[in-house]
């Protein structure tokens, strides 16, 4: 394409009118023009930055978690489960595809160690006593259907333990609601045993919406971070935390 | 494992065609003979062990595992779905399990179904397997090959019934098909090149079976020859398979050997970073090849004829339609989200951060590739030469039609490229594109 055309003489001079646009421009890169970019995970995790946050924090978009100060084992889990298929979602299947258990460990110990204030919670529609059904449920359980309390493995600050079982703060309730959903349907899986299906399908969905709405509106304890392994003695086994 | 294997969904149309091809030819009965060619490794002495190892080394060349592996499955057990408007295909199990794999195939069987594609009971192999290519294998590296796939872990998979609706169910519908876009035949070197040229011929057209996507599909299924390796549309899966001829513009004419070679070992380059189908390549096969096959990879593709593949550009669709209004909302998506990895003039922080100047994945007259990138994101394939790869975010959730189309107009005509405009339909239409196989 080396002779001159009318198509691309005109847009020489659309690109001539739109010069002092163009000048405006400043790399935002700290690296030189061509040279490669920073050699840290920061620059290497920027293909989760629009649904995740640059530094795991969360976006606004109600359905992407917040993934900063998660478990490393619970974040290493799921890059592995997208990436075999036992979770389902494209977008992150696709991403993940071919990329090797070795990397993923450090991209999870990357957004786990990000110390990251959390956002507002959520200021819930539901009425005080679906609300309430939540807390309850999430404190206590339901004896009646087998649910055990969310607290007795997530913990009593809902913090999750390491390295495998995430706290439960910071989240968007359809981001919850529709996870619980999936692992009741038995469309997201665990390591064996699959505990969350266990518990979620003993789940109605008006409990679903009330543990959901409940979860969302909690602000982040003094200490937001991951509990030691063996701060408590879970009630039932799960494949995604060593005993 | 996830396997996004390109050239599956690209035979769904080579089935089609395979039954309304055979429907309108008459039976023609011509049964090839295979055709006996010097062995690659004449004479050679090796020990089992040895044979063993070169047989998986061919086997990745092959990247045989891509389509008889599914996700969370053994490896070499099949099963994989591979589905088509046809119905869906699974692969089989080609460990040595007795029953259901390959343990009472012969090296006979085995050469005889890579060479003719025929199943062992005699009939037909669907092409979503890619026979056409990997009949130019010689005999001695097909025995290699069963040697290593007899030495995998045996599997007790039973191999799943193809969900084909009928007549496409009717293997010996095939023969058409096969009329047409099958010559059976190992490779033949060209004495007019040096062995090096040859060693990348046999690699491309036999195990690498490039072509397969490289070339484009034409309404019949088939590859055509004349069009060989300058690029094609994948049909179902809609990536873009560039050119890879000596064409300047759009082909491998302006890389170095070397730029080819750390683009197929590593999966990033300076030149820009692999991509959509071709990570699977890169992932499972290509970075396992050596360098001395690598190189002769890049000799032989930097040898392949121009096909003419870019039109004048005055004949180019879409010129028309660039305003400046579309630049300037183009720019700004630049500038608020592209800038920071890409740079302001475009030439981004490679291999990390690829290019947007001078990247014929940008420039070249399909856009689909820009706008998927833009749409979906990816990450380079981990290799072992690029262990820790950079990724690009997906902007299909933040961005709507008429700001990709803009952004990727605007990568498409800044900084020197002779890309063309993309419309808000074309990337509508690609928000519904398969992610996966």
């Amino acid at each position: 394409m080396s002779t001159a055309c009318p198509t691309r003489f005109g847009m020489s001079l659309l690109l001539l009118l739109l010069a002092p646009l163009g000048q405006a421009a400043e790399p935002g890169g700290l690296a030189k023009p061509g040279s490669p970019p920073p050699d840290t995970m920061f620059a290497r995790v920027q293909g989760c930055s629009t649904c995740h946050g640059s530094m795991g924090q969360g976006t606004q978009d109600d359905y992407f978690p917040r993934i900063a100060s998660k478990p490393p084992g619970y974040i290493f889990n799921q890059l592995q489960n997208f990436r075999e298929g036992r979770r389902s979602y494209p977008p992150m299947n696709y991403l993940l595809a071919y990329l090797n258990d070795d990397y993923f460990h450090e991209i999870a110990q990357f957004f786990a160690d990000q110390r990251l204030p959390f956002a507002q919670p959520e200021r819930s529609r539901l009425p005080p006593a679906v609300l309430a059904t939540g807390e309850r449920l999430v404190r206590e359980g339901d004896a009646g259907r087998q649910v055990p309390a969310c607290v007795g493995c997530h913990g009593p600050q809902l913090t999750g333990i390491n390295p495998g079982i995430p706290g439960l703060i910071g989240l968007h309730s359809r981001y919850i609601s529709a996870q619980l959903t999936e692992w009741r349907a038995g469309t997201r899986h665990a390591n064996s045993p699959d505990c969350m299906h266990e518990v979620a399908k003993r789940l109605t969905e008006e409990q679903i919406t009330a543990v959901a709405g409940w979860l969302a509106t909690q602000p982040a304890p003094a200490v937001p971070t991951p509990a030691a392994p063996g701060s408590w003695a879970t009630p039932l086994p799960c494949g995604s935390q060593p005993r | 494992m996830m396997r996004n294997v390109s050239y599956r969904l690209m035979r769904k149309s080579a089935l089609a065609t395979a039954v309304l091809v055979a429907l309108c030819i008459g039976a023609s009965h011509a049964q090839q003979q295979p055709a006996s060619a010097p062995s690659a490794f004449p004479g050679a002495q090796e020990s089992l062990e040895q044979t063993v190892k070169r047989g998986e080394y061919l086997a990745q060349a092959g990247d045989c595992v891509a389509c008889h592996t599914k996700h969370d499955g053994q490896p070499f057990a099949g099963g994989f779905p591979m589905p088509t408007p046809f119905g869906t295909l699974y692969s089989p199990n080609i460990t040595p399990d007795a029953e259901y794999g390959i343990g009472k195939w012969s090296a006979d069987d085995f050469y005889h179904m890579l060479h003719t594609g025929h199943r062992r009971d005699g009939s037909f192999i669907y092409p979503v397997m890619p026979f056409p290519a990997y009949t130019k294998v010689t005999r001695a590296d097909s025995d290699a090959i069963f040697m290593y796939l007899r030495s995998v872990k045996p599997i007790p998979e039973p191999n799943r019934e193809n969900g084909l609706r009928f007549p496409y169910d009717n293997r010996s519908l095939l023969l058409g098909w096969r009329e047409l876009f099958f010559h059976e035949g190992e490779y033949r070197p060209d004495s007019k090149h040096n062995d090096e040229w040859n060693r990348g011929g046999y690699l491309v057209e036999g195990l690498g079976h490039c072509g397969t996507c490289h070339t484009a599909i034409n309404k019949l299924g088939g590859n055509e020859d004349r069009k060989a390796y300058a690029g094609g549309l994948i049909p179902m899966q809609n990536w873009y398979a560039p050119s890879l001829t000596s064409n300047k513009e759009a082909g491998l004419g302006e890389w170095s050997l070397e730029e080819i070679v750390e683009f197929l070992r590593a999966g990033a380059s300076q030149r820009g970073a692999v991509y959509g189908p071709m990570s699977e390549v890169v992932h499972n096969s290509l970075q396992y090849l050596s360098d001395a096959d690598l190189r002769a990879m890049a000799v032989y593709l930097k040898d392949l004829p121009s096909r003419h593949e870019t039109p004048p550009p005055g004949m180019l669709p879409g010129a028309a339609q660039l305003s400046a209004a579309v630049l300037a909302h183009g720019h700004a998506i630049y500038k608020a989200q592209c800038q920071s990895c890409h740079l302001g003039n475009g030439v981004g922080q490679p291999p990390g951060y690829p290019p947007l100047a001078n990247n014929q994945s940008i420039e070249m007259q399909s856009a689909v590739n820009p706008i998927r990138m833009v749409l979906n994101g990816g990450y380079a394939p981990q290799t072992e030469t690029n262990p820790r790869p950079y990724g690009m975010p997906p902007f299909a959730q933040i961005l709507s039609d008429a700001d990709i189309a803009a952004v990727v107009t605007y990568i498409r005509v800044s900084w020197g490229n002779h890309g063309q405009p993309v419309t808000t339909a074309e990337v509508n239409t690609l928000r519904s594109a398969p992610l996966l196989d």
